[in-house]
């Protein structure tokens, strides 16, 4: 409320708006949340190797695939919908770069290309059809999930006869725009720290982690890019009004269906990015990669503060989603563990990020 | 008053297949009026103001902006022309800060750079917003809370301010009032006054008839899809203007059945009587709430002068 005269309660009632103000944040609980899991791990995974720097690097590897496609997913969840053909696009896009690479001979370059066209006009089909149509995107992308799933299985028996097409690695290494998703950077000041005895190197001088890889790299590129675009610009604007409230956007000149088909463009192409990021380091695609994908993607947007029903979240909760992610996977590894906990673990954190989640957007939309 | 009204309709007629939702309706709004559009559900009110948003195009007759006569292409072709809905509830998104929603779809009037690297200067769209509300006399500390947390009353008037601020020139509001109470009801007539003040033409749609005495200059009725008549403030009173509502008949007709009803039953029934007396409570609460408008209008009028 904010009924009072000009001028009059202003000074008196900072403090506790910069409270509210806090309060307001989508990535509260995404932030809490990593420093909590950090600060747990720290002291339980003490002395296993998870905080050195390879441990890191290797943490903020998992998080940082995780978190493209989370970043992406994010943001189309703030546009009021969903894309669940995110893991099944991961997949397809392995095989569109893979298979003309390796059996046809193709250069990389222009598959990694092609694999980008096909992106968009996946995401564009997938837009189109929830626009146009007014169907919950819910059950047309899960339809995508099938389709995309089966195209590739189907395809990659069809032209090779299995199900897995190694042989990548010897491409990347001559190819310019290869080099952008699968390479690493960093090397100098890797060596660097190393030199300085901060972190760990081989007996002949070189470091354990040579290098940050690149995955990493476009983590933190498009979750600059996106929380720039959501916060900062008229596309933020729209694409928050968007799935605030498609009806009065609309009735104030905001192009919706536009915007909507923009963001599940944009959520395909982060899926290709994943991919590329993904076949290319490891050397083979796979028919079966991204599986689930599309449920941890939204799992992080979630605990990043996404609104299920759309026009509240934020990129930085995402992407804090998809760390406290890696964070616990990786660090039950090395704990020891027995990873089937990770599943238990990930369903009990998004159910208490939706309650706080929830909570606090009641306190934020509703009076005092 | 301009010599030119700033809209005009003219017997404009509205079909839906074998429906006539308007037939003959003319209305003239000049700057500087409240125009009342008055009549009950299925009158035809809401067919008149989408066909004047730009919604609907008039099957027949033409409508006038400022002397030319017009065809809106769409709701945004009306806005650019300066005629701004205001819908009840259509309004504002609850979860974006009331900055956001203020400059929603008209962002480049605080864009800065170009190209890539074109923002948005939250900055200034704060001040600006906050200024312009400070004018309307709500004092936003801080704009950039969600306008969920604002009473329905300054929602309305979010709306109406943004509308101002970006030039409109014709102000439709659609029952702006109807699901307020009495004190955010008297917040939005306030501002409807104002901007009055300001030389806009405000056409005010509703079916209280007491909201519509507090502000109105002009009263145009509608009932099924036809008008009964526009009429100056002076030239009529508020009980006839209930009556023409169709609504104002029955009502005194219930009430007389009411009391006949009561006198009838010797031994009143518990029930008859509790109604009787909620009637009664409610005829007296609504004298008041009459008396608290005509003292503000009394006021607005002393400080518009």
């Amino acid at each position: 409320m904010a009924t009072t005269t000009v001028g009059q309660g202003d000074e008196r009632l900072k403090q506790a708006s910069m409270l509210r103000r806090l309060m307001g944040r989508p990535e509260l609980g995404a932030v809490g949340g990593a420093i909590l899991v950090l600060i747990f791990f720290a002291i339980v995974a003490r002395g296993t190797g998870l905080f050195s720097a390879m441990g890191i690097l290797n943490f903020l590897e998992v998080s940082a695939q995780l978190g493209i496609i989370a970043v992406a997913a994010a943001m189309l969840m703030i546009g009021g919908e969903f894309d669940l053909s995110v893991g099944s696009m991961i997949g397809f896009a392995g095989i569109v770069i893979a298979i003309p690479a390796v059996e046809w001979g193709w250069p990389l370059w222009l598959t990694i290309l092609l694999a980008f066209a096909v992106a968009l006009a996946v995401g564009w089909i997938n837009g189109t059809i929830v626009v146009r149509t007014g169907l919950p995107s819910f059950i047309v992308t899960l339809g995508g999930l099938f389709i995309l799933r089966g195209l590739t299985i189907g395809l990659t028996r069809l032209i090779t006869g299995r199900t897995q097409i190694p042989g990548l690695r010897p491409l990347v290494e001559n190819d310019w725009l290869a080099g952008l998703f699968a390479g690493k950077v960093g090397y100098g000041f890797m060596q660097w720290l190393g030199d300085l005895g901060i972190i760990a190197t081989r007996p002949d001088g070189v470091p354990l982690a040579s290098g940050i890889s690149m995955s990493i790299i476009w983590w933190l590129v498009i979750t600059v890019v996106a929380t720039w675009v959501l916060l900062r610009t008229r596309l933020g604007n729209w694409i928050f009004a968007c799935g605030g409230d498609p009806n009065a956007a609309r009735n104030v000149g905001v192009p919706v269906a536009r915007v909507k088909i923009g963001l599940f463009m944009f959520t395909a192409v982060a899926a290709t990015i994943f991919a590329l990021v993904q076949t290319l380091s490891v050397g083979s695609a796979d028919v079966l990669r991204g599986q689930l994908k599309e449920f941890e993607a939204i799992i992080a947007a979630v605990i990043g503060g996404c609104l299920l029903t759309g026009g509240y979240g934020s990129a930085v909760g995402a992407t804090f989603g998809a760390l406290i992610f890696g964070t616990v996977q990786m660090g039950i590894f090395y704990t020891g563990v027995n990873t089937d906990w990770f599943k238990v673990f990930l369903g009990v954190m998004m159910l208490i990020a939706v309650l706080f989640n929830n909570y606090v957007r009641r306190k934020a939309t509703e009076g005092r | 008053m301009a010599e030119v009204p700033l809209i005009e309709v003219r017997d404009v007629s509205k079909h839906f297949g074998t429906v006539i939702a308007l037939s003959g309706v003319s209305m003239t709004v000049w700057p500087g009026e409240v125009h009342c559009l008055l009549g009950d559900n299925g009158a035809g009110k809401s067919t008149l103001i989408k066909t004047l948003s730009g919604v609907h195009k008039p099957t027949e007759g033409e409508i006038r902006l400022e002397g030319q006569p017009i065809v809106f292409e769409s709701p945004r072709d009306a806005l650019d022309r300066g005629i701004a809905t205001v819908y009840q509830d259509l309004a504002m998104i609850p979860l974006m800060s009331i900055t956001r929603n203020f400059f929603m779809g008209r962002e480049k009037a605080v864009t800065r750079g170009s190209g890539l690297f074109e923002r948005l200067d939250m900055k200034r769209a704060n001040a600006i917003a906050r200024e312009e509300m400070a004018k309307i006399g709500i004092d936003v500390r801080d704009p950039t809370q969600a306008v969920g947390t604002l009473s329905g009353g300054e929602r309305q008037c979010v709306a109406i301010a943004r509308a101002v601020y970006f030039g409109a020139k014709v102000l439709i509001l659609d029952e702006p009032t109807s699901a307020l109470g009495v004190k955010q009801a008297s917040v939005v007539l306030r501002y409807v006054a104002q901007a009055r003040a300001r030389n806009l033409g405000v056409i005010f749609i509703t079916h209280n008839v007491h909201h519509a005495w507090a502000v109105g200059d002009a009263f145009t009725v509608l009932n099924r899809g036809k008008t009964l008549g526009t009429f100056r403030k002076d030239e009529i009173t508020r009980e006839q203007l209930l009556n023409m509502m169709a609504g104002g008949k029955e009502l005194e007709e219930l009430s007389a059945e009411l009391a006949e009803f009561a006198r009838s039953d010797g031994r009143r029934q518990p029930a008859a009587a509790a109604v009787e007396k909620e009637v009664a409570e409610e005829l007296e609460e609504e004298a008041q709430s009459d008396e608290r408008l005509a003292e503000q209008e009394r006021r607005l009028r002393r400080e518009e002068s």
